[in-house]
């Protein structure tokens, strides 16, 4: 289908032709679909996947004695197998199925977070989607917990530096995003996670953007926890993943109770079912996680290595044709080789949501608004800020359609192209 | 489908953003609060950002001015400012009454423009062709409906989800 992992270029073209909705017209033009942070499109494996397995094999996991649960069990347990290869763990019972990655976060945070005492220190970053701020601040009005930031350097960076001034021997947690959904930097996590062990403290990362762009390995970046979701790496919505090292994870105590999640129930008290299970209570997302698999065998045969020259490639293109427009500002790292796949901006003055407007009537989709980042928004100066995210099926010409579309965005509020 | 629906009914970009509109987002009127205000109120909205703070002057039953300020889109900004220019000089019937028009205008585009005459404002009208931009509208109108129950020792009944609030008066 597309070349293999060997540094080839992708085949765009060839890759376009497996997502039905790129086929699409909006307003009366070809879909230039921009918001891949936000979610991305499903190529049609994963759509047949979905309606295949409730066509042949829809059941419920893990307890039936039939042939329908056996089959049914074995497809959702494969994909466990192929999450762990995925990420490179060592164990697939260290990978943990919720809904999303805010789930994955809330799990750590409600677990880690009881065990922390006043005056412990959680460490985030400037940069956080709010899914890794909110639960943390929970865990502070619980606990007396206090948290603590790794600020953005000169180039809105998170660097060694910035991290070195936040972490200290009162931090029992650092959890930090990989890839920043706003500023498109990406955190030198191996880094940070030496630091974080060197006085002890848990090291968690968000992966959600990172995990669909480059190639991740959690025993090369050190980490103990790791959270992502499938949605925005070709896979349907609904299914997260929450991976942590498997001595840890046996460790924490459940976070929801239930079915699936116990081993002996008696009136009074329960033990709990071995990894993963221990935090899979109920039933779980059975036939989008069966998809997932499909996304991930997509993603596997395009390989991640080319994704990741591909996007850095498109995103390369897009910062020099965008930083080219007069009044176009654009946040994040000022060498475009720092960043990949996001690009944030504002342009002329014109708000972004009014950006957004027009560029929709011309059939492009990007994000305008806070990315619930508002903390980042507050530290960047500004209300709010457009959003283009690429990915694997975006071109150049998509970049070409977008920078027209912002000029006409101009003209319409009196400025000459 | 919704490419039918457009198909019968087109949606223009120049149906949004019309010139008064414009006008109203780059030359903004009686932005600042008034000295002589009686109550203020503020009001955002919390998926986009949108915020607007106002000012009402109100003497014997008379909206005498209002000023506004805030930040966000041309539609949130040039709505409070073309709105203070139209509420000034009206009795607090006059104005509650115009602000249920309006808000009708902008939620519904099968609103008809002969039945009330909203002059300027009418160029708000075609908001309501534009689904996900009907709260930035709205925002402004929420925050004087606000500001005149205050005034007049009401309560409101809102039902959006824009969260407003009196800051004094």
């Amino acid at each position: 289908m597309t070349a293999a992992s060997n540094g080839t270029p992708l085949d765009t073209a060839a890759v376009r032709a497996q997502f039905p909705i790129l086929a699409r017209e909006v307003h009366g033009h070809p879909l230039v679909y921009l918001d891949n942070a936000a979610t991305t499109q499903k190529p049609q494996s994963v759509i047949d996947t979905l309606t295949s397995y409730y066509s042949t094999m829809n059941a419920n996991i893990h307890r039936g004695l039939h042939t329908l649960a056996e089959e049914a069990t074995v497809a959702y347990e494969d994909v466990r197998m192929q999450v762990a290869e995925f990420i490179g763990a060592s164990n697939h019972r260290e990978v943990v199925f919720t809904r999303n990655t805010t789930e994955s976060l809330n799990l750590l945070a409600y677990t880690l977070g009881a065990r922390l005492r006043p005056g412990d220190e959680i460490v985030l970053t400037a940069a956080e989607h709010h899914s890794n701020l909110v639960p943390w601040q929970l865990v502070t009005q619980r606990t007396g917990a206090v948290l603590r930031f790794i600020e953005l350097n000169d180039d809105q960076q998170i660097d060694v530096d910035t991290a070195r001034a936040a972490i200290n021997a009162n931090t029992r947690i650092v959890s930090i995003v990989h890839m920043s959904n706003v500023l498109g930097s990406i955190a030198p996590v191996a880094e940070i996670s030496e630091m974080a062990r060197s006085v002890g403290a848990t090291m968690i990362v968000d992966a959600a953007q990172s995990a669909p762009h480059i190639p991740i390995n959690v025993a090369e970046l050190g980490v103990d926890y790791l959270a992502f979701s499938a949605h925005k790496m070709l896979g349907p919505t609904g299914v997260g993943v929450l991976w942590g090292r498997q001595d840890l994870l046996a460790d924490l105590d459940p976070f929801l109770g239930g079915g699936e999640m116990i081993s002996v129930v008696t009136r009074e008290e329960s033990s709990w079912a071995a990894l993963p299970h221990k935090f899979e209570a109920g039933t779980p997302n059975i036939a989008d996680v069966v998809a997932f698999g499909a996304a991930l065998d997509f993603l596997n045969e395009v390989g991640m290595d080319t994704i990741a020259a591909h996007d850095a490639e498109l995103t390369h293109y897009a910062v020099e044709r965008l930083s080219r427009l007069e009044g176009l500002d654009i946040y994040g790292p000022s060498d475009a080789a720092d960043r990949s796949a996001v690009i944030a901006f504002n342009y002329r003055d014109i708000h972004s949501h009014d950006v957004a407007t027009i560029l929709d009537r011309g059939g492009i989709a990007v994000r305008a608004g806070h990315h619930c980042a508002q903390p980042l928004m507050r530290t960047l100066g500004v209300p709010a800020t457009a959003r283009a995210s690429f990915y694997l099926y975006n071109e150049r010409s998509e970049v070409d359609a977008l920078v027209d579309g912002l000029l006409e965005a101009g003209e319409r509020f009196g400025f000459e192209r | 489908m919704a490419s039918n629906r457009e198909a019968q009914n087109p949606v223009d970009l120049d149906d949004l953003y019309r010139d008064v509109i414009l006008d109203h987002y780059r030359r903004p009127r009686n932005r600042g609060q008034r000295d002589d205000a009686t109550v203020s109120a503020e009001g955002f909205n919390p998926s986009c950002g949108d915020e607007i703070q106002l000012s009402v002057a109100i003497l014997d039953g008379t909206v005498n001015g209002l000023g506004f300020g805030g930040s966000g889109c041309s539609i949130s900004q040039s709505s409070a400012s073309m709105m203070t220019e139209a509420m000034t000089g009206r009795s607090l019937d006059s104005a509650r009454e115009m602000s249920k028009h309006v808000q009708q205008m902008l939620t519904d585009d099968a609103f008809d423009l002969d039945a009330v005459d909203l002059g300027d404002l009418e160029a708000l009208s075609g908001v309501a062709k534009f689904p996900v931009r009907i709260k930035c509208g709205l925002l402004a109108w929420k925050v004087l409906d606000q500001a005149l129950a205050d005034a007049t020792g009401e309560s409101i009944n809102d039902d959006s989800d824009i969260p407003t609030r009196v800051t004094s008066g």
